[in-house]
């Protein structure tokens, strides 16, 4: 009983995070900040929700598996954003002060 | 519950079949393919047709987006604009899903037990499966047993597209003279790799010999181990993959499990049985039967691990020989 | 409940990061909403796994966590070579 109150609330706050960032990829200025606001909170949004999902397990083969995606989902995500954005800083995308102040010189 | 989400799966993959049809941005194309089959294999898990959603999750949304990936490097990035008119296709595409429409009128209710669809051989193999192979999951015994025949030939399918592909691309020539590539300033990739790719091989291993008791196989199996083969690629550069998985080794690799595949099916002819018959494998028919699917889906395994990466080598090295020059 | 609730939360998610892919200023704003999607298919075979109580499918979680790796992987490998020889 009070595993699944905490599941539950687990599992709400981490709906709320992965919300938030969906939201963040359309509301941030520029794209690093985008990439920041997606790769956070898709990693505590897993964290949280596969953490929620553990807690409704008999802590048997399911956890295990469970732990197991959620460490690969740990490794994996960040990595990929980070070479996301390591590529688009490679492939010339500016940030948001950097296109500023090329606006201002130009002006 | 099942049915909203699949609603709101079904809308997701119309919007994304649309904005396959309207971008022109040929990378977007098919970076919203693999959306496609990422949507369309949760449809599948949702309709608990489970087997199948790992093929479409491993082979439609992994392979096929770097293969095409692949394509794309080295025949360019626009859609070219076509001068057709637009009015006849359009018609003809309404006048056929109109009559397409009409036609589900007719059938019967979905998801229906009653229908003839399962009344066919599906009761049959429900019915006598557990006691003539006794594998948990179903679906290996009638993709590898009962259906044994389609599944050499599928196998074959593949084993002939590889083919195909290696004669117009021709493999790579293992040279020492390793060609800078842009991903091996990652360092931090390159570390995260090195701890995944075992582990994705490991995955592999336990899909491909835990099909009988869930869903995977050889097919999903084979896809996964030459996935992790890929990442290594992409990450540490072609050269040195070639060089830990040489292509003249997924040559043999490629033809061997093929052979396994049908050897089994004659070493059954030999101990008496009709061709592709486990029963005689052992003395037991049910030992018989596991022994049989075993081998066959290690042999299916081993050609499709071998014929998707020789195909992702051919196009990899056509790609890094077109960007170096 | 909650379990309905997240589903239907992780769907506007994915929903969104479709959209995001789909109306794009650059190309890696587009990768960086498809990556978005992948992840959270992951997270939504999980849940409906456990929304349909027959949570031993997990296989698929792992092999979309995994395939979403490699395709960023290869978008991005192939994204450098077309952006060098494509222009």
């Amino acid at each position: 009983m009070i595993l699944e109150t905490i599941s539950n609330i687990l599992l709400i706050v981490g709906a709320f995070f992965a919300l938030t960032g969906a939201y963040g990829l359309f509301k941030f200025p520029d794209f690093f900040t985008r990439v920041h606001a997606a790769s956070v909170t898709d990693s505590i949004a897993t964290i949280l929700l596969f953490l929620g999902l553990i807690l409704r397990t008999d802590f048997d083969l399911v956890a295990v598996k469970l732990v197991f995606v959620l460490v690969f989902v740990l490794l994996t995500s960040p990595t990929a954003s980070h070479a996301l954005a390591k590529s688009a800083r490679h492939g010339g995308v500016a940030t948001l002060a950097e296109s500023n102040n090329k606006d201002n010189t130009d002006g | 519950m099942a049915e909203l989400i699949n609603l709101l799966l079904l809308g997701m993959l119309a919007v994304t079949a649309l904005g396959v049809v309207f971008l022109k941005d040929l990378f977007a194309v098919v970076m919203l393919f693999g959306i496609y089959s990422f949507l369309s294999a949760l449809i599948f898990v949702n309709l608990d047709a489970v087997d199948v959603a790992f093929t479409e999750a491993a082979v439609g949304a992994g392979i096929s987006t770097v293969l095409m990936l692949g394509t794309l490097s080295l025949t360019g990035r626009q859609e070219k604009m076509s001068g057709h008119k637009t009015l006849l296709p359009l018609l003809v595409v309404v006048t056929t899903g109109a009559a397409l429409i009409y036609g589900t009128l007719d059938m019967p209710p979905f998801g229906n037990p009653e229908n003839p669809v399962h009344q066919h051989v599906a009761l049959r193999y429900i019915q006598d499966s557990p006691q003539e192979i006794g594998l948990p999951n179903m679906v290996t015994s009638v993709l590898a047993s009962y259906r044994g025949f389609d599944t050499l030939g599928e196998t074959a399918v593949v084993f002939a597209a590889a083919i195909g592909v290696l004669s117009l691309l021709g493999l790579p020539k293992q040279d020492r003279a390793a060609i800078e590539s842009g991903l091996e300033s990652h360092l931090v990739l390159k570390v995260v790799a090195k701890i995944i790719i075992p582990l994705i091989i490991l995955f592999a291993l336990y899909v491909q010999f835990h099909g009988d008791y869930g869903p995977g196989g050889g097919f999903q199996a084979g896809v996964i181990a030459a996935a992790a083969i890929i990442l290594y690629a992409l990450v540490f550069g072609l050269p040195l993959a070639t060089q830990v998985v040489q292509p003249g080794l997924l040559k043999a690799l490629a033809a061997l499990g093929v052979l396994l595949y049908a050897g089994t099916g004659v070493a059954s002819f030999f101990l008496g049985g009709n061709f592709l018959d486990y029963n005689v494998l052992a003395a037991d028919p049910v030992a018989g039967q596991h022994l049989g699917i075993i081998l066959i889906e290690l042999g299916v395994g081993i050609t499709v691990f071998a014929a998707m990466l020789s195909i992702f080598y051919a196009f990899a090295s056509k790609a890094e020989r077109k960007n170096i020059q | 409940m909650v379990l309905a609730a997240t589903c239907i939360a992780v769907l506007s998610v994915m929903a969104l990061a479709l959209a995001r892919a789909l109306q794009a200023d650059t190309v890696y704003d587009r990768i960086l909403g498809i990556n978005m999607f992948g992840t959270k298919t992951a997270v939504l075979i999980a849940l409906m796994g456990f929304l349909s109580e027959r949570p031993d499918f997990l296989d698929i979680a792992i092999v979309y966590a995994l395939i979403n790796f490699i395709g960023m992987i290869a978008v991005l490998r192939f994204f450098e070579y077309t952006a060098t020889s494509g222009r």
